[in-house]
């Protein structure tokens, strides 16, 4: 449950009310969709429950009753177990572009996977400029340069894919032909 | 047409066909390189990307086509005006190892600029420079034998940027981007180019590199790759029925 970690790693700096830790969650985590307000006070109501959050004060500043919240100690502990867990492997080994160019060379031929191929790398690279451009800038700051680097590996990762899907569709090409 | 200064390409290939006795490297390749462009040149092992970078800098003269570097036809200029060229207006980056072995860091920065006639101090302060750019000033007075690979990397662009080239062709010139190290030395390499508005001809087989250009030529078996898109229907198949 991700979201309950991420306030818990907010709160971990202070307590805060929902309103600014939606605030602070959306700063910082600008890739992410931002957090609806009704997300955050589900999510410190759950964490309540849990006793992984605590009510601490009530702030009136004219306009509705903002609730204060700070994390536990039973909190802290459930954040560093969350961050200490190694995460399993995400791989996708069932992913469309794979399925795609297996249809392509079922449909057609060769040659038309590899335009398909070609079509899908030069998306995939214009993604990646996008992502390095943005990443020269040196004022980003490091939370977005992370985010980045993360967003370039994957990129890289199918494009390398791509190249072998290339190398593996001309040889079949060949031995076609031949 | 009339084609003022600033819309001439800086670079240009007509048809170029090159070959190396019986193996063909490029089979009639034409492009045109703007000014201030950043260009990756990327293909397959074999695709002809060195051979295309030979050519443009002039360091190989075509079997067929031409070459040209504004109003100079390249591909038709000897030897001796080609290396002057080469020289003045363009650096050249090949795979690492250039360095001069028995020189040191800033003595083989300062080379080209003192094989242009540069005077000795006015070179190495410039060399001096180029090394710090680079973060390797403090191997100034080192020697290539006691440098890591990717300092003698950085000391080898310093030297290719040191004369200040319009063109610069680099191949491979920071190996793999998976080091931190690796990436500071190509976001440099584009920050100083965009700045003195090189053109720059990148050959790589790293998608990391070949995303720090404006857009991207691909080789495959001596010819440029084009893949506009077709549409099924027009492609005529055993069974045309999808439904
Ligand atoms: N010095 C040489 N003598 C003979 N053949 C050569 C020579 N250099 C290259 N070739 C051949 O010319 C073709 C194109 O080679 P080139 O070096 O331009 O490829 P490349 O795209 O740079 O490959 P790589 O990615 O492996 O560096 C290949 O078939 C290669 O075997
Ligand atoms: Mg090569």
């Amino acid at each position: 449950m991700s979201t309950g970690h991420v306030l818990l790693g907010l709160l971990s700096r202070g307590q805060q009310h929902g309103y600014d830790l939606k605030r602070a969650h959306d700063d910082r985590f600008p890739a992410a969709k931002p957090m609806a307000y009704g997300q955050v006070y589900a999510s410190l109501e759950r964490l309540h429950r849990q006793g992984f959050v605590e009510p601490v004060a009530v702030q009136r500043v004219d306009g509705p009753d903002r609730t204060v919240y700070a994390i536990t100690a039973t909190g802290r502990a459930e954040l560093t177990d969350w961050i200490e867990t190694v995460e399993t492997p995400f791989v996708h080994v069932a992913n469309p572009l794979a399925t795609k160019v297996t249809v392509a060379l079922l449909v057609t031929d060769t040659a038309y996977a590899t335009t398909c191929l070609e079509r899908q790398r030069a998306s995939h690279l214009d993604a990646m400029r996008r992502y390095t451009r943005a990443k020269t800038d040196p004022s980003l700051p490091i939370h977005e340069v992370l985010a980045a680097d993360y967003a370039i590996a994957h990129l890289d990762a199918d494009l390398q894919w791509m190249e072998s899907a290339l190398q593996r569709v001309a040889a079949l090409g060949e031995a076609i032909a031949t | 047409m009339k084609s003022t200064e600033d819309e001439q390409p800086a670079l240009t290939a007509r048809s170029v066909v090159m070959s190396y006795g019986h193996t063909p490297a490029l089979k009639g390749i034409s492009l045109a390189i703007g000014k201030g462009e950043i260009v990756a040149v990327t293909g397959p092992s074999g695709s002809g990307k060195s051979s295309l970078l030979l050519c443009l800098a002039g360091v190989v003269t075509p079997d067929a086509g031409e070459v040209t570097f504004g109003d100079r036809r390249i591909s038709a200029e000897g030897e001796g005006q080609r290396s002057r060229l080469r020289r003045t207006e363009f650096g050249v980056l090949f795979q690492f190892g250039q360095l001069v072995p028995e020189l040191t860091a800033i003595e083989n920065v300062a080379l080209p600029l003192l094989l242009g006639g540069r005077r000795r101090s006015e070179a190495m302060t410039a060399a001096l420079t180029w090394l710090d750019r680079f973060e390797v000033g403090g191997l100034a007075s080192t020697r290539p034998s006691s440098m890591s690979g990717g300092q003698a990397g950085r000391v080898a662009v310093a030297r290719a940027m040191v004369a200040e080239p319009k063109v610069l062709f680099a191949d491979e010139p920071t190996g793999a981007l998976d080091t931190l190290a690796g990436e500071q030395v190509m976001a440099q390499l584009i920050r100083v180019t965009r700045e003195s508005g090189t053109t720059v001809l990148l050959v790589t087989h790293d998608a990391r590199v070949s995303a720090y250009g404006d857009r991207e030529i691909r080789i495959r078996d001596g010819q440029l790759d084009h893949h506009p898109a077709r549409h099924l229907a027009s492609v005529s198949g055993p069974d045309g029925d999808l439904g």
